[in-house]
């Protein structure tokens, strides 16, 4: 579970343009579900969901990760509960890499590369040996059935091509918890269905999924399980959608 | 004053070297100051961002300072040529009084900022910086060191004047001088040779008891500076006269020389890097009770003993190696 | 430390398709960078390489050389010196030296006529050096004028031409019997340029210095090592010189190399963020610029020494040769031999890798410390 308290994110504190993104969030999500923030642009979804993945410190409150499988560099006295916000940069990235993995509403691809690379790029500095994660990006890709892709460079990719390439490149270490941003933004709704398939197998491997986004094919789909939605960058309503 | 592209390339690698210190300094009193990790405020991130900078820097400052001192002897050594009486690097070097100084504290510098990067290493490992401020305060330690190496540095060579006799090596290190290298070389062989090899025994013994029961680091880390120490003193002493298979000379830079197959830069490598990861030891040794450091520390310690007992065993085979085959026997 | 190792080689290979998919802005660092090594390696091959050819010629230099000083100038020494130093202990050998030099009015050349008992020569016989023979077109057989101290011909046959292998000690060289040498100058007899001196002990040629400089208060003993560190620091100081006016060239360099890093495009400045948003840590990044940073430099050091070899030792430097040679003008071809060591590596590689990396520090640790969720914010 992933248990968040009293969360607040602040951009140019003490200047004249002083705003504030996340304003006092507590919330509880439920793991191997699939939770969906709901909200205007600037409702602050996304710079929530940036610190909940690790990617970005708030100014103020506290998130643990209850039960999360992350390999952590250090002693953990709460036993499998482990407090993020207080941690440094390098430590974060650590929990990122092998507990989250993400999906960007423009699917950020590295243009000039192949797919398959694009595809193993978040597990090269893991150390890992190359022939390790080559084989497992080939068996996402081939499981993504765009294995024929492989040697393509990423730019000459159809929409539907790159989002399953960015969804490959999200599974690639292995992560339980994936986080999509805006992810059908730029999709027709055949392929925003498609999506909405595939996040759903994902929660049947047991995957928890947060999805950050504002189209009805997202949040009125059968799949999910919970809705937070948000305004001004507070939770206006939570509930469970079963 | 001289001119040659070395003395150029020396003086600005300390010029380099002293801004980079400086402004990783300046950061570091800013770290010290407004250092709060219990909140991420824009100015504790962006002090966190500094500190990849800072490390960044000092390992720079680490890698050339080591390959600016072999730059330093070896020129020093090219040089001799320009002085009557002068043979080799020892006799360059005491042209002025500044040869010397500026060599003593390149070799500090580096023994000092390799032991900030053991603890930087430490205190990387910890998620709740735990040695931030001792780090930064040690940083600005050096950085007036960095300053002052290149100010002699730069008087070194500035103060070169060609022509002026001087003592070359075989004097300067011989028996009958005064000063304080000859004082080193006139250690007489048989002591220096027993204080030489015990030191390194008992920091073996110690390194490895600290190794498998890990205690006594105190010991183990005392017993490896001193014995770094009397082996610098055993260069001069008796290990070149054995290499040089010559009974009188005492000079520690020939062999950095093509003739004696650059021997010396593996035995001042292997002895600069056993006593770096041996001063290691010691200085992690007050942060054990560190929370944070409990589980990091341990481990470190024992990887930095077997650094450097491999390298101080290695410097010894070298060593025997050199004595048992050695056309000269002292008697 | 596998993994470690594992790190290192899977970054470092997205460093090497990243440099390749970005060439045409790698490609102008390199080029300058290339260029800057360029000249300081030719500088520094061409340097050591006259300061080598110096000493072979010093080496062929007697020990000891006496001239005799004249209100401050160098003027000729009475024969009868060389007796009374013959007698000195410990000289063995006391030899009396005529040379000058000789101006040829017909392509302002200037040569060594130097005169000597060697069988090669004969009355009426010279021996030239090469680029005599060539600025002069002779061969050997051929009869040549020498204008002498009053305007009246001295015709000499050219007996031999001295190989090209000698050139650089040779070149200007015309060697005549010590007769035709005082035909030519009205040489007073009884005189001589100056006295070359042997020390049977080379230990003592400073006390055999001291002993002559003593006895003849007019003398100036002049020994071997001397011209030898004086040859040494006119180079150093020659080398230094230039250096320091490329100085601006590779200053230049430098601010190249730091606008280079701090401007990134915006392309590279999404792909950093990319990169951090999927999982890679500040050190990861700053990793691959310093793999980038060393594949550049490696490169331009290398290509650029290997040009500075060709340029020095197969085309005589022809960039440089005018600025530092500064010798006679009949000295148009000859080929340096190859000196090449690691020390003279080692300062190349102080003077422009560790620049430029220290130049590049702080603009890659900007670049490495963009946020990660920027990628999420665009």
């Amino acid at each position: 579970m992933i248990e968040l308290s009293d969360i607040t994110k602040t951009f140019n504190t003490g200047k004249q343009n002083q705003f504030t993104a996340v304003d006092n969030v507590t919330l509880a999500i439920e793991p191997q579900q699939i939770t969906v923030f709901k909200g205007p642009s600037g409702s602050g979804k996304t710079s929530l969901l940036s610190i909940i993945g690790c990617m970005a410190r708030p100014t103020s409150g506290r998130i643990f990760l209850h039960g999360v499988a992350a390999a952590l560099p250090f002693r953990n006295d709460g036993g499998e509960t482990v407090e993020i916000t207080s941690l440094p940069e390098r430590f974060l990235n650590e929990i990122r890499r092998s507990t989250f993995g993400f999906i960007f509403q423009q699917f950020n691809l590295v243009r000039g590369i192949t797919v398959l690379e694009n595809v193993m790029l978040p597990a090269y500095p893991t150390g890992e040996g190359r022939a390790d994660f080559r084989a497992r990006a080939e068996n996402l890709l081939e499981q993504f059935n765009i294995a024929r892709l492989a040697g393509q460079r990423s730019e000459l990719l159809s929409g539907g091509e790159m989002q399953r390439v960015a969804i490959a490149r999200a599974l690639i270490n292995n992560p339980s918890i994936i986080i999509a941003d805006e992810p059908t933004a730029h999709l027709d709704s055949k392929l925003s269905h498609e999506f909405m398939e595939i996040v759903a197998r994902l929660k049947g491997e047991g995957k928890t999924v947060l999805i950050a986004s504002h189209d009805p094919v997202v949040f009125d789909s059968p799949h999910i399980d919970s809705v937070v939605e948000m305004r001004d960058g507070a939770v206006v309503s939570s509930r469970s959608s079963r | 004053m001289i001119l040659p592209p070395a003395a150029l390339a020396l003086v600005l690698i300390g010029l380099l070297v002293s801004g980079m210190g400086t402004y990783a300094g300046y950061y570091g009193m800013r770290i010290i100051k407004y250092w709060d990790p219990g909140h991420g405020t824009e100015r504790q991130l962006e002090l966190e961002r500094r500190t990849y900078l800072i490390s960044t820097i000092m390992n720079y400052i680490l890698g050339f300072e080591l390959m600016s001192l072999f730059l330093f002897i070896y020129t020093a050594d090219d040089l001799h040529t320009l002085f009557t009486g002068a043979m080799c690097a020892a006799g360059s070097l005491a042209i002025n009084s500044f040869g010397y100084p500026a060599l003593l504290l390149k070799i500090i510098n580096f023994l000092f900022a390799g032991v900030w990067l053991i603890l930087n290493y430490a205190d990387n490992r910890g998620y709740d910086y735990p040695l931030i401020k001792i780090k930064y305060e040690l940083l600005n330690l050096l950085v007036p060191l960095l300053v002052l190496e290149s100010v002699l540095l730069f008087a070194y060579f500035a103060g070169i004047k060609p022509d002026i006799i001087t003592s070359c090596c075989g004097s300067l290190f011989g028996r009958d001088s005064g000063s304080f290298s000859g004082d080193l070389a006139a250690l007489p062989h048989r002591p220096m040779q027993i204080a030489c090899f015990s030191g390194m025994a008992i920091t073996a013994v110690s390194g490895m008891f600290f190794y498998l029961k890990g205690r006594s680091g105190y010991l183990f880390s005392t017993a490896s500076a001193v014995t770094f120490l009397i082996t610098i003193a055993s260069m001069l002493s008796f290990i070149c006269l054995y290499i040089y298979e010559l009974p009188s000379h005492h000079c520690p830079f020939c062999l950095l020389q093509k003739e004696y197959g650059y021997i010396g830069y593996v035995l001042y490598a292997a002895l600069f890097s056993g006593a770096v990861a041996g001063i290691g030891v010691g200085v992690l040794m007050p942060f054990w009770q560190v929370a944070s450091l409990v589980r990091i520390i341990p481990g470190m310690q024992r990887r930095l003993t077997v650094v450097t007992l491999v390298c101080y065993l290695l410097f010894t085979l070298i060593v025997v190696w050199k004595m048992s085959f050695s056309a000269l026997k002292l008697g | 430390m596998k993994r470690a190792l594992e790190r290192h080689l899977n970054i470092l290979d997205f460093t090497l398709a990243s440099l390749l998919r970005r060439k045409a802005k790698n490609f102008s660092l390199l080029a300058v960078y290339l260029l800057v090594v360029f000249m300081l390696a030719s500088l520094q091959f061409f340097v050591t390489a006259l300061k080598r050819e110096a000493a072979i010629i010093l080496s062929d230099t007697p020990d000891l050389i006496v001239q005799r000083l004249s209100a401050g100038r160098q003027d000729l020494v009475p024969v009868g010196y060389a007796e009374e130093i013959a007698r000195i202990r410990g000289v063995t050998q006391v030899r009396p030296r005529l040379w000058g030099y000789y101006y040829d009015a017909l392509n302002g050349a200037n040569y060594t006529v130097i005169a000597s008992d060697d069988p090669m020569v004969a009355p009426s016989r010279a021996a030239v050096g090469a680029g005599v023979a060539k600025t002069r077109n002779l061969a050997v057989g051929d009869l040549v004028p020498l204008t002498s101290y009053d305007k009246t011909p001295l015709m000499v046959e050219i007996g031999s031409i001295f190989p090209h292998s000698s050139d650089l000690i040779a070149a200007d060289m015309i060697i005549l019997t010590p007769e035709d040498f005082k035909l030519l100058f009205n040489f007073p007899k009884g005189q001589a340029t100056d006295l070359a001196v042997s020390v049977r002990n080379p230990k003592e040629l400073s006390t055999v210095a001291a002993k002559i400089a003593d006895r003849f208060p007019d003398s100036r003993p002049i020994l071997k090592s001397e011209i030898q560190r004086t040859y040494q620091s006119i180079f150093d100081w020659r080398g230094g010189m230039t250096l320091i006016i490329l100085a601006s060239a590779l200053l230049s360099f430098i601010i190249f190399a730091w606008d280079r890093a701090t401007g990134l495009s915006a392309e590279e400045r999404k792909e950093i963020g990319i990169l951090k948003s999927i999982g890679w840590e500040t050190s990861d990044v700053l990793l691959l610029k310093f793999w980038e940073g060393t594949v550049i430099s490696l490169t331009a050091f290398l290509l650029g020494v290997v040009l500075a070899y060709g340029h020095v030792f197969f085309l005589s430097a022809p960039l440089f040769a005018q600025a530092l040679k500064g010798w006679s003008v009949i000295y148009p071809r000859f080929q340096l031999v190859p000196v090449v060591d690691a020390y003279q590596l080692a300062v190349l590689f102080f003077l422009t890798v560790i620049p430029y990396t220290t130049a590049t520090v702080v603009p890659c640790w900007r670049a490495a410390t963009t946020d990660p969720d920027a990628a999420m914010r665009s």
